[in-house]
């Protein structure tokens, strides 16, 4: 098997260490991530799951435990730390609001800027990457300010992907967004990672958009990772996620409730094609319940 | 990180100080340090100092905070009593070289006044420490309420004074969020020159301002969705009322106050 592309040991976090306001945000978590791999990342508010990624591209550094990005330590060099926030790309809650630049083609290019590349070169990246995110020529001349509100997010994604990470981490990109704004931006997402096999992490709280796009899932729990495994796999354990708090997706439900009432139907499944194909058999067969 | 800043003092408890009025604790601030510049001797200061400690054994702030409160001012106590002790002369003279001299009095009058700022801070120290700064702002705008005669918005002041104090954390919060956001974007904040650094400020400071602007817009709108249009007829639901506690501790003050005059008439000055 390769390196994994992010992988940890014991990694904990206490945030305000030492003083009345301590508070374990992350506790014990050991992972693999492999490269390539399409990851959701699951867990109800204040399980840890915005602190777990922090620590993913170097921002928190962990209270206790390692981390390797590619098989290298993290920490080995707090001074170089700046080349692991060029590797894991992070994009956060609501990033709309870090927008600052006069023109949204400046803002894209503030993180390849960073990273001291050559004009041409950002100006490509800058370019590919607002193309991956959709917009127009017209829009790059604008101020961030004078966008609405989806495409000013788009726009802060783009400011990441233009970095080229290795790792995209994305925390809740559709928070506040209507369907099609959601759609339209998982829908990039996915597209970005099909045409370049980066590792993608999504944080979401929707187990529908987690079951349609991602093939693993990182279940957090109350600071500690409760699994990490395929989806199918992850939503099997419908009962133990929805005892979290957490739900699984309105099909996995409608088909655990079938299996209950004794149709011979898988409960893995997730995703309404799935649904569909396990129905047609169905209805083909013309099965009754058995009971 | 920057969410550990405390940003007022307010220090929660239940104590007896904690429940006075904060109008009254205004008030016994005031006449504290009116005691502080009455006392002439260092019985008198001692009535200050026996007052100090009766109030942070009473409001059960740990004596340790006033040490926190003193920390930035410990400079200008230095200053002030450095300067006493070589520009007075009188009494007996203790040492020499040159052209300074410390004298007992100058050393005497560098000790009154160095215990004078001390107890300065540390008595203002304990309205913060007891009084949030809401009802702080409450009281405050209560006692100023007779100017609204002479035209001054005692009202809106008190207003934007609360408002400004319920947003501190979170701006503080959200200063953090961006600057994670243009960390991750490679942003460099460590490093560099004085003038690399204010230029890496600019990243974090127009999200920030963009923001204020928009929560400041947000806020007023919510503000006239509920029909506030000023001070004029609004009633409160925290009425501050004045109980016989209040008074106790007031009649406290008044007899220190009184305590110090008298130790100044019967013994000597120390200048």
């Amino acid at each position: 098997m390769s390196t994994p592309v992010i992988q940890t040991e014991n990694l904990s976090y206490v945030y305000s260490k030492g003083t009345p306001f301590e508070k374990t945000a992350v506790e014990n978590v050991n992972i693999q991530i492999e490269k390539g791999a399409f990851v959701g990342v699951i867990g109800h508010t204040g399980s840890g799951k915005s602190t777990l990624i922090q620590h993913f591209n170097g921002l928190l550094a962990p209270t206790s435990g390692k981390i390797w990005i590619d098989g290298e330590d993290m920490w080995a060099n707090p001074k170089e730390i700046r080349k692991f926030r060029f590797k894991v790309g992070l994009v956060f809650q609501y990033p709309e609001y870090q927008l600052f630049e006069e023109t949204v083609y400046k803002d894209i290019a503030f993180g390849p800027t960073n990273m001291g590349l050559s004009q041409e070169e950002i100006d490509q990246r800058v370019r590919e990457a607002a193309g991956f995110v959709g917009l127009t020529e017209e829009q790059m001349a604008k101020s961030p300010f004078e966008l609405s509100g989806g495409q000013k997010r788009r726009v802060a994604i783009a400011g990441v992907l233009a970095m080229r990470p290795e790792v995209l981490i994305l925390d809740e990109p559709t928070a506040g967004l209507d369907p099609r704004g959601r759609e339209l931006i998982l829908g990039q997402i996915q597209e970005y990672h099909r045409r370049n096999g980066n590792t993608i992490l999504l944080v979401s709280h929707s187990m529908e958009d987690v079951a349609k796009y991602a093939q693993k899932a990182l279940v957090m729990n109350d600071s500690r990772v409760f699994m990490y495994d395929d989806v199918d796999k992850v939503f099997a354990h419908a009962g133990e996620i929805e005892q979290m708090g957490l739900s699984v997706p309105q099909i996995t439900r409608i088909f655990l409730r079938l299996a209950q009432l004794g149709y011979p139907v898988s409960s893995d499944v997730y995703t309404i094609e799935q649904a569909k194909a396990q129905l047609m058999t169905l209805l083909k067969k013309g099965e009754r319940p058995n009971a | 990180m920057l969410k550990d800043i405390t940003i007022g003092q307010y220090f929660p408890g239940k104590s007896i100080v904690h429940r006075l009025d904060p109008r009254m604790k205004i008030i016994l601030t005031v006449l504290f340090i009116i005691m502080l510049f009455t006392a002439n001797n260092f019985a008198g200061m001692g009535v200050g100092i026996l007052f100090l400690v009766v109030g942070y054994l009473v409001s059960r702030i740990p004596f340790s905070m006033i040490g926190k409160s003193i920390k930035p001012v410990v400079p200008i106590i230095v200053f002030t009593a450095v300067l006493n002790m070589f520009f007075i002369e009188g009494g007996r003279v203790l040492f020499e070289i040159w052209v300074l001299k410390i004298t007992t009095e100058g050393l005497s009058l560098a000790a009154m006044m160095a215990l004078r700022i001390i107890c300065l801070i540390a008595g203002t120290s304990l309205l913060t420490y007891t009084t949030s700064p809401i009802a702080l702002t409450d009281g405050i705008e209560r006692l100023m309420s007779p100017l609204k005669h002479l035209k001054v918005p005692v009202h809106e002041l008190a207003m934007m004074m609360t408002i400004a104090l319920r947003f501190i954390p979170t701006l503080i919060e959200e200063t953090d969020k961006i600057m994670s956001a243009q960390k991750a974007r490679g942003a460099d904040m460590e490093s560099g020159g004085v003038m690399q650094r204010a230029k890496a400020l600019v990243p974090i400071l127009i999200p920030l301002f963009v923001s204020s602007f928009r929560r400041a817009e947000e806020l007023a709108l919510a503000m006239e969705c509920r029909c506030y249009h000023g001070g004029e007829g609004r009633t409160r639901m925290k009425q501050l009322k004045l109980s016989y506690l209040d008074f106790v501790c007031c009649g406290f003050v008044v007899f220190c106050l009184l305590a110090t005059i008298v130790c100044n008439n019967l013994l000597p000055s120390v200048y």
